[in-house]
């Protein structure tokens, strides 16, 4: 198959950006998204030019690393699915694919393709997290958690953190991502105790970092590859209401 | 000359070895950990936890990784389940029947001692992650559930859906994240080591590239803590994730660290068959799909018709013929090398006939698709994907591939290295798991070591430490960084016609096809014979685009290259010296009639830890005996 892509080249964060073309030529069907780049990018090695950056670690859906937005849809067409997953067949030879960076504030571009999300990370040390000191734990079975309850919990578990929802997002909101862990620890017994300030925590720290506020567009909810659920937000907005109630009334302590 | 290795295990009963050694272990009071400083590299399931546990004690912890968090360290992508002795099945487990269970997997390879306090500690580990919120797969009664693995009778394997490396990384990456919120652990995404540096023969450092920046710097430290994983990524085409690579052990390697049974390789059976040369990684199919799926092939040589055409009676399910008493269960070497028999005889499926199926035909009649889309769905909705096909109604078609590698740094029962300060942990060491490691024992040896090991043994280093820090102004940083530098301008300056991965494809293919599911002195002298000097025309031809002072993944690949293209000797010597067949070490020379391994357990049941002598010296093959005082050496039997 050959394809002809129009690709975002930018050498650094300061430097402006703009879209290169090239000509990716003979590619197997059976090829992935990203293995198609891997020859566009051998093809550039060869003929002495500098291969284009982009992010993109286990190739298997599930270590988040693989960033694109493929005609304008992060992680490119088709549901439930990460760059790494997308295979060349779903394209029609002769295709033009635009291939940017995922596109937002809190996640400033590093160099052509790759963004620096780091700003994840620091959401969930604001308190995406049990404190559960090493050897301190009690009997795993001793604190039955109903099937129900631990089937949703791992639903919102399955969070990635890749950042699609925030690239898709015109509001560049993480509700989707902070719902996801607040909703998946906080459904769980052991997340009680730090459940108010866990939701709290969180959605100060994901406002000072710079991502906006959800006006329920639900976009984050199409492109996730972990089909995150949209009413992981509700649930956030529920818990984070009654922390910040709490917050205006002076309570201090969980109980 | 030989050096003597001292594994300190503890004397004593195997059932109280650890709780002695505990007792027995340096302490470090509470105001001296404040300041010590501990530097982890690597941030999967063994470095995470291990830097957040002792970061909790209250030591200084500087945390590395290269990708840009720690969440993304290959760990997450375990799928299947980890193990631990809890026996809430009440079907006759134990923490001695874990321990044989894997001493005999790693068909009796593997450090008594080790091993038992590996399945001792299993059970802390669930307790630990269930306090942390990994949302473990439940019972309707709200206890947690357990599926069978390869290799074990009992059902031990606790799982969270298809994703358990997934949640139990994210559960370690959550800790870490709390501590690095209070102070406890300074973390650097997005860096890389580049060196180990040693002060008057301690590890009391690191050299490292910012891989943004290219900035190269120091990092001192009073212990180092490698947890870099495997070297599964020399064969090029493997399971692991694209970065995984051997730089570190192997720098660590060269600074004086003995790297033990590097030939001992472990092949996965149920992986997605190779497509093609533009093919960038393979994708594994759990093997927790073999408790449901059955392995088959045609009984006859080029029976190309569909599946669904072949009756029952042509159909030889070969595992099941051989194995009666594991069948499909039988461990990951056995399962491995029976589906490239088949193949060779050329009953393979599929593409270039090397692959089998494994058909859910018979579990979905019994169960209906609804169980088997519960238990699997994730798995089937990954083939579909990658191959287009549907498994709930055509087999899924699979091939063994290069998925986990046994071997690795030695280390004694403390887990530190033969130099002094360096400790080595998860799959990077080589302890745990003999010549072939059970399903779901990774996850659980990578939080053994962190959890729970490295935070009672490392006061054995440190204590007698006090006092003693060194600064990156010692002039062993200097040269170590100065060496650093040359390689990288080196690698930069050749300029020629062949890229980095065009090298780490003809690398992968010829230790595949020399070093990999079945070995021959032959096959063996051939690759050692090639190795050097495809290494030679990668330090003259590489071709490298771009600068140092940047993000270059060209420059990041080919430093990971061309430590590739020397361990590949050093695995490939260690295959041919170990004169017999044991584990994911299979030499064709030597096998029973009917194609079993055959061990030698007079000449080598002992570690083979080889010390290097120069790039171009043959290193010394140093031995630790291995003693076995509670199991009986027995021919492995899964029949």
């Amino acid at each position: 198959m050959n394809f002809k892509l129009k690709i975002w080249r930018q050498p650094n964060q300061k430097t402006a950006g703009e879209f290169h073309d090239y000509a990716a030529s003979n590619i197997p069907a059976e090829a992935s998204f990203l293995e198609m780049l891997d020859i566009v990018n051998e093809g550039l090695a060869e003929g002495n030019e500098d291969p284009i950056a982009f992010d993109s670690d286990c190739r298997e859906g599930i270590c988040g690393m693989c960033s694109l937005v493929i005609n304008g849809i992060p992680h490119g067409p088709g549901k439930a699915k990460t760059t790494c997953q997308l295979y060349m067949r779903r394209f029609q030879d002769g295709d033009t694919i635009w291939i940017e960076p995922f596109r937002a504030a809190p996640f400033p571009v590093v160099k052509d393709l790759v963004v620096d999300r780091s700003a994840f990370d620091r959401i969930i040390e604001s308190g995406g997290y049990i404190t559960a000191r090493t050897g301190s734990a009690p009997e795993a079975n001793s604190v039955p958690i109903g099937k129900p309850i631990a089937d949703l919990a791992m639903e919102a578990a399955a969070c990635i953190g890749c950042g699609a929802c925030v690239a898709a997002c015109p509001n560049s909101s993480a509700m989707l991502f902070v719902g996801a862990k607040v909703s998946h620890l906080g459904l769980l017994p052991q997340g009680q105790p730090e459940r108010k300030s866990r939701a709290h925590n969180m959605v100060r720290a994901m406002d000072e970092l710079g991502f906006g506020n959800c006006t329920n567009h639900y976009e984050c909810e199409a492109v996730c590859p972990a089909e995150i659920n949209r009413t992981f937000i509700s649930r956030l907005n529920r818990e984070y209401r009654k922390a910040a109630v709490r917050e205006a009334v002076a309570v201090t302590v969980d109980e | 000359m030989n050096t003597q290795l001292d594994s300190k295990v503890p004397a004593g009963a195997l059932e109280e070895k650890w709780t002695k050694h505990r007792a027995e272990s340096k302490l470090v009071n509470p105001n001296n950990k404040r300041k010590f400083d501990i530097i982890v590299v690597g941030s999967g399931l063994a470095g995470a936890s291990a830097a957040a546990s002792l970061a909790e004690m209250g030591y200084g912890v500087k945390c590395f990784c290269f990708q840009d968090s720690p969440r993304r360290a290959h760990s997450i992508a375990a799928q299947g389940g980890i193990n631990a002795a809890k026996n809430y099945q009440n079907d006759g487990d134990s923490v001695y029947r874990l321990f044989y269970d894997t001493i005999k997997g790693g068909d009796f390879r593997s450090r008594e001692a080790n091993v038992y306090r590996l399945a001792e500690v299993s059970a802390n580990i669930i307790d630990q992650c269930v306090a942390q919120g990994v949302p473990f797969a439940r019972e309707y009664g709200g206890l947690l559930a357990n599926r069978s693995f390869g290799g074990a009778q009992v059902s031990r394997t606790f799982y969270a859906r298809g994703q358990t490396g997934q949640q139990l990384l994210l559960g370690a990456y959550q800790a870490l994240a709390q501590q690095i919120a209070v102070g406890g652990v300074k973390m650097f995404p997005r860096t890389e080591l580049l060196d180990i540096v040693i002060v008057d023969g301690h590890a009391k450092g690191i050299v490292v590239r910012d891989l943004l920046s290219g900035e190269i710097s120091s990092h001192a430290g009073d212990t180092v803590v490698l947890a870099t994983g495997g070297y599964g990524n020399v064969f090029y085409l493997s399971t692991n994730a694209r970065g995984c690579n051997v730089s570190a052990t192997y720098r660590a390697y060269k600074r004086g660290a003995f790297f033990a049974n590097p030939c001992y390789t472990q092949i996965h059976p149920t992986c997605i068959p190779v497509g093609g040369t533009y093919q960038s990684k393979l994708t594994l199919m759990s093997e927790s799909l073999r408790n449901d799926g059955r392995v088959w092939v045609p009984k006859n040589k080029g029976d190309n018709r569909p599946p669904s055409q072949i009756p029952d009676s042509d159909r030889d399910y070969y595992l099941e013929r051989k194995y009666p008493s594991f069948g499909n269960l039988a461990p990951r070497d056995i399962a491995s090398r029976s589906a490239k028999e088949v193949c060779d005889e050329g009953r393979g499926v599929g593409p270039g006939g090397l692959g089998v199926y494994l058909d859910f035909a018979e579990a979905i009649g019994r169960l209906g698709e609804k169980t088997i889309r519960e238990r699997y769905g994730n798995l089937f909705d990954i083939y579909h994907n990658i191959t287009g096909e549907d498994a709930y109604h055509l087999p899924m078609r699979i091939y063994p591939a290069v998925h986990y590698t046994m071997g690795g740094l030695w280390v004694d029962y403390n887990l530190m290295s033969n130099v002094p300060g360096l400790h080595v942990l998860g799959e990077a060491n080589f302890s745990d798991h003999g010549a072939n490691r059970l399903g779901a024992s990774a996850l659980m040896q990578g939080l053994a070591d962190g959890y729970f090991v490295i935070p009672s043994t490392i006061a054995n280093y440190l204590a007698t430490q006090l006092g003693k820090k060194v600064s990156v102004d010692r002039p062993e940083f200097n040269a170590t960084e100065n060496e650093v530098r040359k390689t990288v301008a080196k690698l930069l300056s050749i300029k020629g016609k062949r890229t980095a991965t065009s090298f780490h494809r003809e690398l992968g293919l010829l230790l595949w096809e020399k070093c990999g599911m079945a070995r021959s002195r032959e096959s063996l002298q051939e690759a050692l014979q090639k190795i050097p000097s495809l290494r030679e025309e990668f330090w003259q031809n590489l071709n490298l685009q771009g600068g140092d002072m940047e993000l270059n993944q060209s420059l990041e690949q080919a430093g990971r290259v061309a430590d590739f293209l020397e361990f590949a000797e050093l695995m490939c010597l260690d295959a041919l010296e170990r004169e017999e067949s044991c584990g994911g070490h299979f030499r064709v020379e030597y096998q029973t009639k009917e194609g079993e391994a055959v061990r030698d357990d007079a000449d080598f049941c002992h570690v083979a830890a080889w010390q290097c002598t120069g790039t171009d010296s043959k290193p010394v093959r140093n031995v630790e005996p291995l003693v076995f005082e509670n199991v009986k050496l027995a021919t492995r039997s899964y029949k």
